[in-house]
């Protein structure tokens, strides 16, 4: 794990009040920044990342070197082009490449470790709007997110309505299901069971969980997946030997590629960040939060709003899609929604399929009526 | 007399079109990739909604800027509140239905007003498809053959007047079509390959 980051690191001046009733001193906030603002600030676009993304959307990952992890939809010519609009990703709080996190250094100039606070969606979102307002940036000609993204800005949509015009959500949800809770809790507890995390007080001492984070992201890795997307990668083909072993060892290939992306993501990914913002992914519920009714969380909402989902994705559903354009509808928000088919499960809104790109470019280009 | 302003629109939905009161809230079911939709909003200043089963549809009116849901009107309208909307449109869809007649009801629960426009069955081309060939006809206005056609529910302008007596549907006006141009009253039922409804209860 490391926080080196090549971006812009920003320092709010005021304390940032959390759902929890804490607040959180001295918060930085690094974001990365693509095309050119207009003069009257009206192109900004904020791309709201997933659970263990970043704001490298579109430039190159400092830590593992590879491509942005939206290249294909951000960038000149993209469906989110940046010829036309000024795009801004930042680091969410909580996180570990750059903005603050448990890994940053608390007043006594120790990590925060555990005793950084409890973090909410809504809380990650009230650091992007400090960082809009610091920028000079009033009004969003949109706001962007797929997964945790767009549960940012769903919440961005109904705490500050006023701050964006047009509101993208792909493959995301107003509340974390029963299911997706219980696969989060599999992951922290494969983490706080690792003897390395040490209550979490792991920072310097040269042994962190990395064994407990990789089962956490290779059990959270297959609920992005879609199992004919499974099936059709790997079936039941054997790793690099001709017989099954009778042992322990990665024998079929599905399983040398879990074991891969569990350890390639201990590399660049801080296993307190990962605790703490599968905890506010949990505690999402945004009807919650407007008195029990989702209809109330969009009624002071002048956005116009735009809901995807894929019918391979059982992570976030398209049931669960539904139930939000319901609720904008009931609300008299302009919304359309699609679900779009594609093979890779929850995992397709950061691959190659094309009609996403037709449906992102035509509703961010698309005339206001 | 000079010709009504069509903005390119397929004849019904000209009408349609006219029709509709300026600024009015509109829900266009099944409504393709928007053309209705796009008048009706640039050009009367509606605020119109959509829903069409088809996603190719969909995104096209997404990129048009409309707002669009994907979904089925045999479900999704129960989802809508009571007289949500001042028209509801069905064009060309009453016909792939699963009960058209608890469509009719939905339609004027949604709006306050409803227009239907259907192909009639009862076109004396259809009749004489029948009558002489004795094979399900494909016709101009109903060009797919019978094993391929989403029409489960053909239906006649005889037909349609009748479902609305049963079910006291006030007709405030209806239009009928052949080749693409209106034609009066008289004898519809044998002339028109289309037909357009506005209705209220």
């Amino acid at each position: 794990m490391s926080t080196t980051t090549a971006s812009t690191i920003l320092r709010l001046d005021a304390d940032l009040p959390l759902d929890s009733g804490q607040a959180l001193s001295g918060v930085e906030i690094a974001y990365e920044t693509y095309g050119v603002l207009a003069p009257d600030r009206s192109n900004a676009i904020l791309i709201c990342h997933a659970l263990t993304g970043d704001q490298y959307v579109a430039s190159d990952h400092p830590v593992t070197g590879k491509p942005g992890w939206w290249i294909r939809m951000v960038g000149p010519g993209k469906p989110i082009d940046t010829d036309r609009f000024h795009v801004i990703c930042a680091n969410v709080i909580g996180s570990c490449m750059g903005s603050t996190g448990p890994a940053s250094l608390a007043s006594d100039g120790k990590p925060h470790a555990m005793r950084f606070p409890v973090i909410t969606i809504r809380d990650m979102v009230r650091g992007l709007v400090a960082l809009l307002d610091v920028l000079g940036i009033e009004r969003l000609h949109s706001v962007v997110g797929g997964s945790m993204g767009g549960m940012q800005a769903l919440s961005l949509a109904a705490n500050f309505p006023e701050r964006a015009e047009r509101v993208l959500v792909i493959a995301s949800t107003a509340r974390h299901s029963a299911q997706n809770i219980a696969f989060h809790e599999v992951g922290r507890q494969a983490i706080m069971a690792d003897p390395n995390w040490q209550d979490g007080n792991y920072y310097g001492t040269g042994r962190s969980p990395d064994n407990g984070l990789s089962v956490a992201r290779m059990a959270a890795h297959i609920t992005y997946l879609s199992e004919e997307g499974l099936t059709e990668k790997f079936g039941r083909r054997l790793q690099d030997r001709e017989a099954k072993s009778f042992g322990f060892d990665a024998d079929f290939q599905v399983e040398s590629y879990l074991r891969y992306q569990g350890s390639g993501f201990t590399q660049r990914f801080d296993a307190n960040s990962y605790l703490y913002i599968t905890r506010a992914m949990d505690y999402f519920d945004l009807a919650e939060e407007h008195g029990g009714r989702l209809a109330d969380a969009f009624a002071g909402s002048t956005a116009r709003f735009c809901l995807v989902s894929f019918d391979s994705d059982w992570l976030y559903p398209t049931a669960e899609s539904r139930h939000i354009v319901h609720a904008l509808n009931a609300a008299g928000a302009p919304v359309s929604f699609v679900e779009l088919s594609a093979p890779h499960g929850h995992d397709s809104f950061l691959l190659d399929v094309p009609a996403l790109d037709r449906v992102v470019d035509g509703f961010l280009t698309g005339v206001q009526p | 007399m000079t010709a009504p302003v069509t903005w390119g629109l397929r004849p019904d939905l000209a009408v349609i079109a006219h029709r509709v009161t300026s600024g009015s809230r509109v829900l266009d079911i099944g409504c393709g990739h928007g053309d209705l939709m796009e008048v009706l909003e640039t050009q009367k200043g509606c605020d119109a909604r959509g829903i069409e089963i088809d996603p190719e549809q969909v995104e096209k009116c997404v990129a048009r800027g409309l707002s669009v849901i994907q979904g089925d009107a045999d479900r999704d309208l129960a989802d809508y509140p009571d007289k949500a909307f001042d028209y509801t449109i069905l064009s060309q869809t009453l016909q792939t239905a699963e009960r058209p007649d608890r469509m009719l009801d939905e339609l004027l629960r949604v709006g306050r007003q409803a227009f239907v426009s259907f192909p009639n069955f009862a076109h004396w081309r259809i009749r004489s498809a029948l009558m002489f060939g004795g094979r399900m006809p494909v016709t101009r206005s109903m060009p797919i053959s019978w094993y391929e056609t989403k029409n489960i529910h053909n239906v006649t302008i005889g037909d349609f007047r009748e479902l609305l007596a049963q079910k006291d549907v006030r007709v405030e006006d209806s239009w009928f079509f052949n080749k693409g141009r209106e034609i009066g009253d008289p004898g519809a039922n044998w002339r028109a390959e289309f037909a357009v409804f506005q209705i209220s209860r």
